[in-house]
Parts: C-alpha cells; sequence; structure tokens
C-alpha cells in the first residue's frame, strides 16, 4: 500500500488505463529517434561528468570523473616496502576475484590440472553475478542461431562490439548452458526438457533462459559449491590484491595481497594471472545509486592500467531503466527486466504509455530520464522522480500464479516494505547497473600484458557500448571459461622469471606527478565508504 | 527532522533515523563494514542477523540490508556461521537417499522442532525440504529451498546441528544435473556448432559491411 496521496491518486490513473493500456503494442523508436534521445537524455552523454586521463594507454581518452580519480590515483604501496623474495603464494595460475566469471576459471584451471589460487576481497560468491536476476542468452531453439544473436547483440551494442570476442560469446554459448546443466544448475524448463524463454529488451527471439528470477544467484551458487569441492583450488577470501607484479621480462607474474581485516600485506607469485574483479557500480558514477554489489569499485581497471594494459570503452555505462525508486531503503536496486518481458509496461504519472517497454537498456533509460525531466511526467519520490511498471499486467496476460511462480524475489523484495506487485505498479527510475567497457583483451582473453588475462565483467569490447540483458551471466561463463583454459594451457610454458618487481607502481607515479595529473585518491578503492561518521579507513 | 529510534549495536546504544535497514543503520552509527555485507540487496546471505526487541522475548532473524530498524531493537549481525559443507565429485553421485546418508547423516537426527523454518530469513519451510531430503525426494527438496540464500540462520538454530542450506544446494544440484528433464534441443544446438555447421551463416554476417549489417538490424523480424 502506498500511503503518499500524489502516488495514491496516480496509480488510480494508471489502474484507469490499464484495461486498455494492456492490449497496447507500442512502436519501437526509429534508429534516429534513438539516437537523438541517447545524445540529450543518456548519462553517457553529459560531457561534464567526464575527464580526459593524461597519463597511461588511454591518454587522451575520457573516463568518468570518479574513475579517472582512481585511474590517476596513488597505489595503497606508496611509501611502504615490501619484500618480494619469498612469496607467501604460489601458483600456476592466480585467479583475482570469487564471481562468476572467476569461479568458472577457477573450475576450468583446476580440470586442466594446475595449481589454482583464487583471491577475492570479501566471500566467495559475493559478486554482481549473484544478483543478476532475469537470465541468461543462448540461441538454442530450432528458430534461433548464433547469427541472429550476433546481429541482436552487435545492433545493441551500437556496432562497436570487437567482432571476434561477440563471435565467442555467441557461439559458446549453447555450450556454456550445457556446462551448467551438467554442473547441476536449475534452468526453467517445461516437462518435456524445453527450455522456458522470454525475450529480454530487443532480443529478436526469445531466448532468454531462467531460474525464476533468481538466475544468476542459482548460478553462483552452484559455481561456488563446485569450486570448493575442487581440493585443487585454493581459495583465499577477504583477500584483496593492490597491485600487480611483474617478472624482469615485464611479464605479469603475480599480485600483491592485502587481507581486508588485518590489513596485512601478502606476496602471490604465479605463472598466470586472471582478472575477475567485475563492475563499478559502487563508485556511484554522476551521483546515480546502483543495483551492484558492495564490492564493485573497479579495482582490476586500476591495476591492469597502472602496469600498462590498455581499456576499451571505459567511457560507457549501463544504467538499468527499472532500478527501484520507492521505497527509498531499495532505492536503486535492481528490478529485472524479466518483468517486462513478462508483460509489465512502463508508465507515466498520467496513466500514459510512453513507450515500448522492451527497446534497449539504454534507450529505455534514456526515455524514462525524459520522462520524468523534460517532459514533466514523473512521479514525485522522496529520492527524485520515477514512472509506474505496472505490474499487475503481468497477471492479466499469463494469468494468476505468476508472479510467484516467475519472479519471487520481485514479489518478497516489495512485500516486505508492504507493496503487493500482484496488485499494485511498482514505482523505477535508471540505476546504474553495469560497465560496459573495461581493459581490452585479445582473442585468448589476454591483456596488453603478457600473461595477464581478464574476464568478465572487467573486460571492456564484447559487448560494444551497450549491453542487452542475460549478455553478462553469459559473458562470464563463456569469458570465465576460455581465460581458466588459456591461462592454465600458458602457465604450462611459462618458466618463471628469478624475481619479482613492481617497478610499474613507481614508474606510473612518477609519470603522474611529472604531469601534475596526481588525484587525491588512493586505489584501488576496494570498497566504498558509507559511514556516516566513521574513523576508519581501509 | 526525520523520527529516531533507538537501536542497540551488539548491546551499544545508538539513535538513528526510524526508515533506515540494519545496515543502514550500522552505516549511521559510524561503521564502515567489510564482513556481513554483500549484495545489499536479499541476495547472498551475508548479513544475516539475530535482533530482540529489548523485554521480549522472542527472537527474530532478517538479513540486515532489507530488514528496517525499530525502536529499542537489540542487533547481532552473525557475519559467518560454520555451516558444514561436504566435499564430493558430481559427476560420481548419485540421486538416491544413499547420498544424504553417506554426506549428512545428521539430517535424520531432525526433531522437528521447526525452530529453523522459524527463524528463516526468506520465509521458507526449512523443516519440510530437510524432511524431502530425508526420503529422497530431491525434486521437491530443490523447489522447496529455491530462494535460499545460504545465510545460514537455521543452522545456528538447529538442535540437530544440520547444515540445512549445504543440504539444499546438493539436492537442488543433484535435481538440475539428474532429475530434471533433459533438454533435447539444447544438445541438438550445440552439436551443429561442434560440426561447423553454423559457421557459414554467422561468418557472412560479420564479413558484411556496415551499413548492410545495420540494415539487416534495423529490419529484423521480432519472434512474437
Amino acid at each position: 500500500m502506498y500511503q503518499d496521496q500524489a502516488m495514491r491518486d496516480s496509480i488510480k490513473l494508471v489502474e484507469a488505463a490499464r484495461a486498455e493500456n494492456v492490449k497496447l503494442d507500442p512502436r519501437r523508436m526509429t534508429a534516429d529517434e534513438k539516437e537523438k534521445l541517447l545524445a540529450t537524455y543518456h548519462p553517457d552523454y553529459r560531457r561534464e561528468e567526464f575527464r580526459v586521463l593524461e597519463v597511461g594507454a588511454n591518454k587522451g581518452d575520457k573516463v568518468p570523473t570518479e574513475l579517472a580519480a582512481l585511474l590517476q590515483g596513488h597505489s595503497r604501496l606508496e611509501g611502504k616496502t615490501l619484500d618480494l623474495t619469498s612469496p607467501d603464494y604460489e601458483a600456476d595460475v592466480l585467479i583475482i576475484g570469487g564471481g562468476g566469471a572467476g569461479c568458472s576459471a577457477a573450475i576450468e584451471a583446476s580440470r586442466a590440472g594446475v595449481k589454482t589460487l583464487l583471491v577475492t576481497k570479501l566471500r566467495v560468491g559475493d559478486a554482481n553475478t549473484m544478483m543478476a536476476e532475469g537470465g541468461i542468452q543462448a540461441a538454442d531453439k530450432p528458430n534461433d542461431s548464433p547469427a541472429q544473436h550476433f546481429l541482436d547483440a552487435y545492433g545493441g551494442g551500437h556496432f562497436a562490439a570487437q567482432k571476434e570476442l561477440l563471435y565467442q560469446l555467441v557461439t559458446k554459448a549453447p555450450e556454456a548452458i550445457k556446462w551448467l546443466s551438467e554442473l547441476g544448475v536449475e534452468f526453467d524448463k517445461a516437462p518435456d526438457g524445453t527450455m522456458i524463454t522470454t525475450h529480454g529488451g530487443d532480443t529478436s527471439r526469445k531466448r532468454m533462459h531462467a531460474a525464476k528470477d533468481y538466475s544468476g544467484a542459482e548460478i553462483m551458487r552452484t559455481l561456488r559449491d563446485e569450486v570448493l569441492n575442487r581440493k585443487d583450488i585454493t581459495v583465499v577470501d577477504f583477500t584483496a590484491a593492490i597491485e600487480l607484479l611483474k617478472d624482469e621480462q615485464g611479464r605479469c607474474a603475480g599480485a600483491v595481497l592485502m587481507n581486508m581485516e588485518t590489513k596485512e600485506l601478502l606476496i602471490a607469485r604465479a605463472k598466470t594471472v586472471i582478472i575477475a574483479t567485475g563492475g563499478a557500480g559502487r563508485l556511484h558514477y554522476q551521483g546515480f545509486p546502483t543495483s551492484n554489489h558492495y564490492g564493485a569499485t573497479a579495482d582490476g581497471l586500476i591495476l591492469a592500467y597502472r602496469a600498462g594494459a590498455r581499456l576499451l570503452y571505459a567511457d560507457t555505462l549501463q544504467y538499468h531503466p527499472t532500478g527501484a525508486a520507492f521505497p527509498a531503503q531499495i532505492f536503486g536496486a535492481l528490478v529485472t527486466e524479466k518483468v517486462r518481458s513478462l508483460g509489465a509496461m512502463l508508465i507515466n504519472a498520467k496513466g500514459e504509455v510512453f513507450m515500448n517497454p522492451l527497446e534497449t537498456r539504454d534507450v529505455s533509460a534514456a526515455s524514462i530520464i525524459r520522462e520524468c525531466s523534460d517532459r514533466g511526467n514523473g512521479v514525485k519520490t522522496p529520492t527524485g522522480y520515477a514512472v509506474w511498471l505496472d505490474t499487475p499486467m503481468i497477471e492479466m496476460k499469463h494469468g494468476a500464479g505468476t508472479i510467484e511462480k516467475r519472479i519471487p524475489a520481485m514479489l518478497r523484495m516489495f512485500g516486505k516494505y508492504g507493496i503487493d506487485l500482484r496488485t499494485e505498479p511498482i514505482l523505477v527510475y535508471p540505476t546504474l547497473h553495469y560497465q560496459n567497457g573495461g581493459i581490452r583483451i585479445g582473442n585468448d582473453g589476454q591483456s596488453d600484458i603478457e600473461n595477464l588475462f581478464v574476464a568478465g565483467e572487467a573486460v571492456g569490447g564484447i559487448h560494444g557500448r551497450n549491453r542487452l540483458m542475460g549478455n553478462s551471466l553469459l559473458d562470464v561463463v563463456v569469458f570465465g571459461r576460455s581465460a581458466g583454459q588459456n591461462a592454465s594451457a600458458k602457465a604450462k610454458t611459462v618458466t618463471l622469471g628469478k624475481s619479482l618487481n613492481i617497478d610499474h607502481v613507481a614508474s606510473y607515479a612518477k609519470e603522474l606527478k611529472d604531469a601534475k595529473a596526481e588525484s587525491d585518491a588512493v586505489s584501488p578503492l576496494l570498497l566504498p565508504n558509507y559511514a556516516r561518521k566513521g574513523t576508519q579507513t581501509l | 527532522m526525520e523520527k529516531m529510534v533507538t537501536i542497540y549495536l551488539y548491546g551499544k546504544k545508538y539513535e538513528v533515523p526510524e526508515s533506515l535497514t540494519i545496515m543502514e543503520a550500522m552505516e549511521y552509527a559510524g561503521y564502515q563494514l567489510v564482513r556481513g555485507c554483500g549484495c545489499r540487496n536479499g541476495f547472498c546471505g551475508a548479513c544475516a542477523t539475530i535482533c530482540r526487541v529489548k523485554g521480549q522475548t522472542e527472537l527474530k532473524a532478517c538479513l540486515a540490508c532489507s530488514t528496517k530498524v525499530e525502536d529499542q531493537l537489540y542487533i547481532a549481525t552473525l557475519p559467518f556461521f560454520p555451516l558444514i559443507k561436504q566435499v564430493y565429485d558430481v559427476e560420481k553421485v548419485q540421486p538416491t537417499q544413499q547420498i544424504m546418508m553417506q554426506l549428512y547423516p545428521e539430517i535424520y537426527s531432525c526433531v522437528g522442532c521447526n525452530a529453523c523454518t522459524k527463524a528463516c530469513t526468506q520465509g521458507l519451510n526449512v523443516m519440510q525440504y530437510i524432511a524431502y531430503a530425508q526420503r529422497g525426494e530431491f525434486e521437491k527438496c530443490a523447489e522447496e529451498s529455491f530462494d535460499c540464500v545460504m545465510c545460514g540462520v537455521c543452522s545456528s538454530r538447529c538442535p540437530a546441528e544440520i547444515s540445512h542450506p549445504q543440504v539444499a544446494m546438493l539436492a537442488r544440484r543433484l535435481n538440475g544435473k539428474y532429475l530434471a528433464p533433459h533438454c533435447d534441443h539444447l544438445d541438438a544446438r550445440v552439436k551443429e556448432i561442434e560440426e561447423g555447421k553454423i559457421e557459414d551463416m554467422i561468418r557472412s554476417l560479420m564479413d558484411k559491411p556496415l551499413e548492410e549489417i545495420k540494415e539487416l538490424y534495423n529490419n529484423r523480424e521480432i519472434e512474437k
């Protein structure tokens, strides 16, 4: 139940128009309309929110101001002396990050028979993968093909994806689903085994596989369980990587780690390293709330950039169109796109349908921002303005019980605050959701630095400048697995150098100083600080 | 000025706005969390918390990220609980009752007190899914336990020392791998890809000039 009178008045308009609205199939925007909408309303186009990098491999490129501060910030090792001669850990493959990509990589490394060390700054499975709700794409039905999947994703990403990476994503997708199924992931299926699939924003075929609206959680907990079943994977939790290490030939050869609780520094030496550190939502670009995990602070980008790797599309972020806008306790939390896949439409304060609810995420987000700003059709909330997502339409279209069966997490999330989405619409506004850009990789998953691989959200270029729903869960599995395979194969050929060094940290710091480009930040950030008046710093 | 309430974090008194979640209240009080904070939205189970309103007997369990504070609330977080996780080879186990007897025999010591269900932060019928596991009914156990976030509060309250979330995890994997109906169209597509049958189609698309790809994209037929 909504208590606010203005919200209640607006709901009356939504309810009055529902019977007519539910019948509508609003036309999709043309390519020109989309382009203009994005340029005017999408946050990526607000020039004042970006800064040009002054040093490093992407010198001259613009990135979000908050990211620039970290990329051009101070190392946590500044002023510290380290003994690099007796490492605390030795491994063939070091994996930094314990989310979907890191765990997929670890399982493959274990299958390849190499000694694997997985470090993660929180617990294994504390990651954006765990929070993905709606599903995972794969073109495995007779009316679909990997080529069709490619076309959807390439166009949805504004034709900017690295074609060969996207080729890998779509052609390895069915195998990824099979691999997950064989690990025991419970996909939604019909009694005859046919996958129950839906649309995502701007997919041309229904290829979204799901496990209710706990798709990511189901995948993540299964991957975690498998990692823990494999004794040849050493998991070190509550331990962050704070710098990469190199050998005398400049190849990546390990990392400096920090115990998150005791702040003890530890040295890990490895033949190959995989960065699987995920996204950046907790940097709250442009002051947006986020749907991301507590640890999403772009750490891998900072480590790799300082070591000389190049970033790709670091200026493009995904704002998920439907973050929860009310109540304040869940401000920014993800309302899965599956709610729209199942038939809920976006409605403004006057009860009007203002767009097709299944446009790409960037277009949908920009359209909602337009509705709430220039058009003045938003519903006032304590944190700003929002539009309605008319969830009762779902059961009008698919019958009673659909919401509890298909999107139980959403029912629970709003139910905790007294809102029953079976009978009441919910308020949504864009939330910072995904880092489209990241570290550039080649077809083998290796960055510009030899023996440094990258997988998952930390990679840039797989999706271009916008990502479709369901292609990120897919990405972490496909590229996590291949990074694990390739890094293991490479590790078998690598002879470790005699010594380790962190010279690149000092030389990068000098470059920054010479360019007078140093920010005040200490990076990687590791965790956001939400303490109102605490004195602790990590 | 927002209305304030009194809470006790590990016994220490703080005044916080009444609209905050327990997690936000801890941050308002000045904590920077490392333990006991994960997805901040009810999916990961990192922030299991035990509470009691001063003067009442009832102990409540919840997730700190998605539960509002209330006046006179005593709060203790449970950021880690030593669940028993048995190691097994998913390729070798079979979905039979014996596997539970072998890996998690303590489930047969359940005394039926229902403390697990009462404590569940997700409102699941935990005792029921353990009963299904006892009987080897893994499909039912999987369905009943599906929304589990593995926070461990159930196990903290169990006199029979059962690690419920891990039992359910095993049941779900057995169900997903061995019992759920097999998907034939998936196998067929994987085989086509392995045999290179999709290669020409996708390569010819990728090799087209950008303008042609744009044309194809803008005129796609969308499945109804």
